[in-house]
Order: C-alpha cells, then structure tokens, then sequence
C-alpha cells in the first residue's frame, strides 16, 4: 500500500451514494431492484461490489453513470459526486461529466468496443470529446496510454481493430481509453470475468497502479472473491438488491458478519491443503425481483433463519463492519457457536 | 488490399462467363425449338431463315454456336433484329443505357438519403408517435405499385393539375440528355426519381430502423454514452455506421438489378427510353436477339453490383478484411 494512502483524509469521500432506489414500471406492477443502497467510496480507494448475477451490482454502478436509458426506470436518492448530486444533473452536464470524471470499463471489451473503428480512433474520440485537442496530439496521447497500459507496440496496436487484439489487450485498451482523461472515479464491471487466468492477474495489477499513477478511486463490480482479495481496500456484498454486508478487506474476509458473505467465503476452494470433494455451496438461489421475501431477502437460503427474519434487519455496525442481519446486532456472529444451537435444537 | 479486389474481379468473369452459358442454352439449345425461326421472326421468308441459320452456324455444333453469338454480342457488335427489320442490337443498348443510369442514380440518391433520415428519426423516437407514423407510412410506400404511383403522378402533374403553379413548370413525358439540356433533364426526370424512390424509401428505412434500434441493445453503445459522447454523435458515428452494413449490400443488389431493367415499369409509364423500355418492347414482339442483350445486359449490372457490394463490405466492416 503506497504511504501516501496511510496518510490520506478520512472525509476524503469522492462519492457519496445515499438511500438510492430503482425500480421499473412494468406490467405486473412496479419492480424494485435497488432498495436503499448508500456507500461511499474515497479517494484513491478500490471498492468492491461482489454478489451473485441480479444482486443489483451493475444495476449501481449503471446509475452512478446515469446509463439507465429505459424510460420505465424511477431512480430515487442521491449520488454525489464532489459535492455535485449527478441525479440532479441535466443530461448534458452529465454527458460532460461522463468519460472525463466518472469512466467505466465493461465485463467483454470484444462487444464493448464498436467493431468497425481502431481502438486509437475510440480513445482519441473519447479525448477530443472533452479536450480541445487536434486530431495529431489525440492520436499521440492515446499511443501513449495505450504504452502506458502495457500494450506492446502501442503506435501500432492503435490502428487495430478491436478483434485483430488479444482479450487482455483489448482490455488494456478499455482501460486506456477510460483513464484518457484522468478520470477521479473509475467504475470497472466485471472486468476480469471474460478473461483467462493469467491475464486476469495482469488487469488486476494494472488496477492496482491507476491510483499511484493517475490517482484514481476505483469501483471494482464482481462475483469473484479472489479478485476481491486481490485488490480491494473495502468491500461491500450485495444481495437481492441491498446491502448485505460492508466493510474494510480484511476484516470482511476474515470475519464475516453476515452468513451470505460466509457462504460466500465458503465457496472459495482453499489454497493449502486437502480439498474437499464438492465446493460446499449455498442452496437455492437469490429471489427474482418480483419474489422477494418479505423481511431479509435472504432468509428462505439462510442456515442460520430465526424469527426475527420476519422483518428487514437494518444494518449493524461492528467495529467497522456493517450487516444487515439480526445476528450482528449484538455484536460479531458466532457462527460456530450458532451452529451447534440449531444443530441441538434440531436434535431436540 | 489490392489482391482481393484483382480475385473478386476474376470472380465476376467467371460468374459472366456462366450466365452467358445458362442464357445462350436457354435460346439456342433448347431442344424442340428452332431458334433460327425465332430469331427470324414469325413470317420470314425462306431466305431469311437461311441467312439466320448460316449467320449464326446453326448447322455447327454447340460450342461454335456459343462462340458466334457471343462474337456477336461483345465483338463485333451486330447483333442484328430481324424483327425490327435489321436495327443493331447493341447499339440500342448503349443508347438506352444512359437513360435507365440517369433514372435509378436519380432515385437512389433520393432513396438512400430520405431512407437514412426516416430510419434515424424513428430509431431515436422507438416507440413513440413519430415512429409509428414513419413506419406506417413507409409500410404504404411498400404497398403502392410503382405503375400507379406513377400513372397518379402523371395523371396529376400531366392533366388534372398541369394548369395550377404547382405543375405547370412539368415538361411533357420523355427523356432529354444531361448534355443536351441539364434543365430539362432534371425536371422530366424528378417525377419518375420520386415515383420509383417511393417503394425504396420505405423499404430500407423500416429495415435500417430494425438495425438501428438492433444496435442500440448493443455494449458499445453503452461504451459510447459512458464516453461522455452525444446522443447525436452515438447515433451517427457509432450505430449508424455499423447499422450500414446490412443497407449497404441491399442497396447494390437492387441498384444493379434496377439499372438491369427492373425500372421497366416506371420507364414505360413514364415513356423514358430506357433498357426496361427496350426489354418491354422486345419481349412484346418476341424479338429473340434484343431480349437476350438485355438480359446479357442486365446480368452484368447485378454481378458488378455484387461485386462492388463484396469490396464496400470489406471497407466498412474490418472484420470482413480480415477474413479473406
């Protein structure tokens, strides 16, 4: 961790996301699939978002772009960017804040790139979207992120076309063209999904530089607790579309406090020693947004269900660690021990 | 680049080369029929079916036949009618020729800007009124023959409405070369542009909205507006350019088979002497030597249109060059 980040202000907060909501009109009545999300994330901060496929993770980071384009869509809450709520914003001070301050890389970089143009011409579009730029300087400077990412040649991968490039350097390419225009906020959703292994460790660790070399916060979207290991400093789980459970890396890793980020810790394969002989999973799978529990949405899957279940549990601070369950309200879960009292109670 | 093109182009000699087969099979080898008395005409004398017989070898095997006519055809040129007492053939297609160029270039430049317009007023409006109306309206343009768009319009601009400052500026029906008089050109032919670009427009409007609103469920189009780019330039530079690739090739396909006579209709309601004119006449008079130049004619046309339309694709698709 480079020293400047120990030494960083606490209130250094780049966005603030507070109470956000949406849902979308639709014939069987209004779906909701964000209900009262707020986090924030710092300055010079990689947060991570994890949660399964329709937890509602790319549904936030769509609306902190504002890319939500179906008119059915109701967004409420706020999102602040320095100080500025973008949900208030017109479209086109949006546009001018989209690319240049807030950027965003996609999951597959192949479909996320238009076909028919170089990806040098999609940076120096980007560049000369918000910079007075000539078409000369865009080209030059697009060359030299594009080195700056690690493509090799770049004066050459510039005139290529998005599927003459590998998946990793097409992603390189994204990345390039994201941090053109030294954005303060970089939202990357799912960016490693769609690429092998070995490159992955690549993207990662390039991540992991934009906020030495550009200064950049980032907000990392995944399903993949290994990449959140990898990089994050926070991390907030997802489910059904609220907030499981948030909190620094360490601590949310090491002792969770919700029994979703348990299971979810669960199904990482260990590195050392015997593995098991099935990856232990968690049974059922998350409600669709119209079939949502009543109270905590993920008590129908949940080991540890209790009464108290009934009603939606806000969320629980333990030192600094956030849950929305009713067993983190006195304090950090047990888990063995809770364990061993439904065990007993089943005995019974 | 360069290598492509050369091997398309041989392609395409070797497409000609076997359309001339099928079509010289068709009139001279089917069996049963002589095509010395067709050629000839009905009513020919006994001299003249001689003169047809030795002109074109008919007493030779096949392939001396095929080399003949096609001698005839692209050599000497004197492909003659017997029908139309000795006119040249060829000579009546080249004349034609600038007619039909000058009545389907009109059009298509009609055609293909109010098509772009249509489709990206109704993709940016999907769902709304003015889609629907543009879609409803193109649906009617489909609808309407040409013969009676045109024979509407003739009958407004020519007769009920030829007195009023509206059409009185209307020449009468016919065809004035660009050389002779460019006025007069234009305003005999802005009639039949529109008549014959009707059907087109709302053809390739409706299938570009498709593409274009296709286009927009795609990722990079999200990229695009995450870029901080606008609507305008989402639409043009990013979905319309990759929603052109479909249009592209319908356009080339249908410019070379309407350049090939497929105008017959508007050319003959409009009196313009075009090939579709010349084919229509022919085919009316059974005139053996003059249908087989057209169509010899017209096959041309469609084969460069596919060929043109290969090396478009090639450019506007990257992805295209480099599968070859």
């Amino acid at each position: 961790m480079p020293a400047d980040l120990m030494t960083a202000n606490p209130d250094g907060t780049l966005l603030d996301v507070r109470d956000l909501c949406v849902s979308f009109r639709s014939e069987r009545g209004i779906i909701r699939i964000l209900e009262n999300v707020s986090f924030t994330v710092r300055e010079r901060e990689i947060l991570s978002i994890v949660g399964e496929s329709g937890s509602g993770k790319s549904m936030t980071s769509l609306a902190v772009m504002r890319l939500i384009t179906d008119p059915n869509a109701i967004i409420t809450g706020s999102i602040t960017y320095k100080g500025r709520d973008l949900l208030k914003l017109s479209p086109k001070e949006m546009r001018a804040l989209r690319g240049r301050e807030i950027a965003m890389i996609f999951q597959d970089p192949m479909t996320a790139m238009t076909p028919v143009y170089t990806i040098g011409w999609q940076i120096e579009e980007q560049l000369r979207a918000h910079q007075n730029l000539s078409r000369r300087a865009a080209r030059a400077r697009a060359v030299e992120l594009l080195g700056e990412m690690g493509v090799p040649a770049p004066a050459k991968a510039a005139g290529r076309f998005p599927h003459q490039l590998s998946g990793g350097l097409r992603q390189r390419a994204m990345i390039a063209m994201a941090l053109s225009c030294n954005p303060s906020l970089l939202i990357a959703d799912e960016p490693t999904t769609a690429l092998d292994v070995t490159v992955q460790a690549q993207i990662l660790e390039l991540l992991l530089r934009l906020r030495t070399d550009f200064g950049s916060s980032v907000m990392l979207i995944t399903h993949d607790m290994g990449v959140v290991a990898t990089v994050s400093d926070r991390v907030m789980v997802m489910y059904s579309g609220i907030i499981a459970e948030r909190g620094p890396k360490p601590d949310v890793l090491g002792g969770p406090t919700h029994p979703y980020t348990l299971g979810l810790l669960h199904s990482i394969p260990p590195m050392h020693g015997e593995k098991p002989h099935r990856l232990p999973s968690i049974p059922g799978s998350p409600p669709a947004p119209m079939g949502r529990p009543a109270g905590c949405p993920f008590q129908p899957r949940c080991e540890f269900r209790m009464d108290a279940c009934a009603s939606r549990p806000p969320l629980f601070r333990n030192g600094m660690q956030e849950a929305s369950c009713w067993l983190a309200e006195k304090g950090m879960p047990d888990w063995a021990h809770e364990r061993a009292i439904r065990a007993a109670g089943e005995a019974a | 680049m360069l290598l492509p093109i050369l091997r398309r182009l041989a392609e395409m000699l070797f497409v000609m080369f076997g359309i001339s087969v099928v079509v010289f099979g068709i009139f001279f080898a089917t069996p049963g029929a002589d095509p010395a008395a067709r050629i000839a005409g009905r009513n020919a004398t006994p001299e003249v079916l001689a003169q047809v017989r030795h002109s074109f070898g008919f007493d030779e095997p096949l392939p001396v036949q095929y080399v003949k006519v096609m001698e005839k055809l692209f050599i000497s040129r004197d492909l003659t009618s017997f029908v139309n007492r000795g006119e040249k053939v060829i000579p009546a297609v080249v004349e034609s020729t600038p007619v039909t160029l000058s009545l389907v270039f009109g059009a298509a430049v009609i055609w293909v800007v109010f098509a772009i317009i249509m489709g990206m007023i109704a993709a940016a409006t999907r769902g709304g009124i003015p889609d629907r109306l543009l879609m409803f309206l193109g649906l009617v343009g489909i609808s309407m023959p040409v013969f009676w768009v045109g024979s509407v319009a003739n009958l407004i601009t020519q007769s009920r409405f030829h007195h009023t400052f509206l059409f009185s500026w209307v020449p009468g029906l016919g065809y004035t070369p660009l050389t002779q008089n460019p006025g007069m050109w234009f305003k005999q032919l802005v009639i039949p542009w529109i008549t014959l670009a009707i059907l087109y427009i709302g053809l390739y409007g409706r299938v570009l909205r498709a593409n274009l609103v296709e286009a927009y469920q795609e990722d990079f189009i999200r990229t695009a507006r995450a870029k901080g780019l606008s609507e305008r330039r989402i639409m043009v530079r990013h979905a319309l350019r990759t929603s052109l690739i479909t249009f592209v090739s319908m356009f080339g396909l249908d410019f070379g088979a309407l350049v090939g006579g497929g105008a017959l209709l508007t050319e003959v309601v409009f009196n313009l002497p075009g090939v579709g004119r010349l084919t229509y006449v022919a085919l009316q008079s059974l005139d053996l030597p003059f249908i087989m130049a057209t169509v010899m004619y017209s096959s041309f046309f469609v084969v460069v249109a596919n060929a043109v339309v290969d090396i478009a694709y090639a450019w506007l698709d990257p992805r295209v060059r480099d599968a070859r």
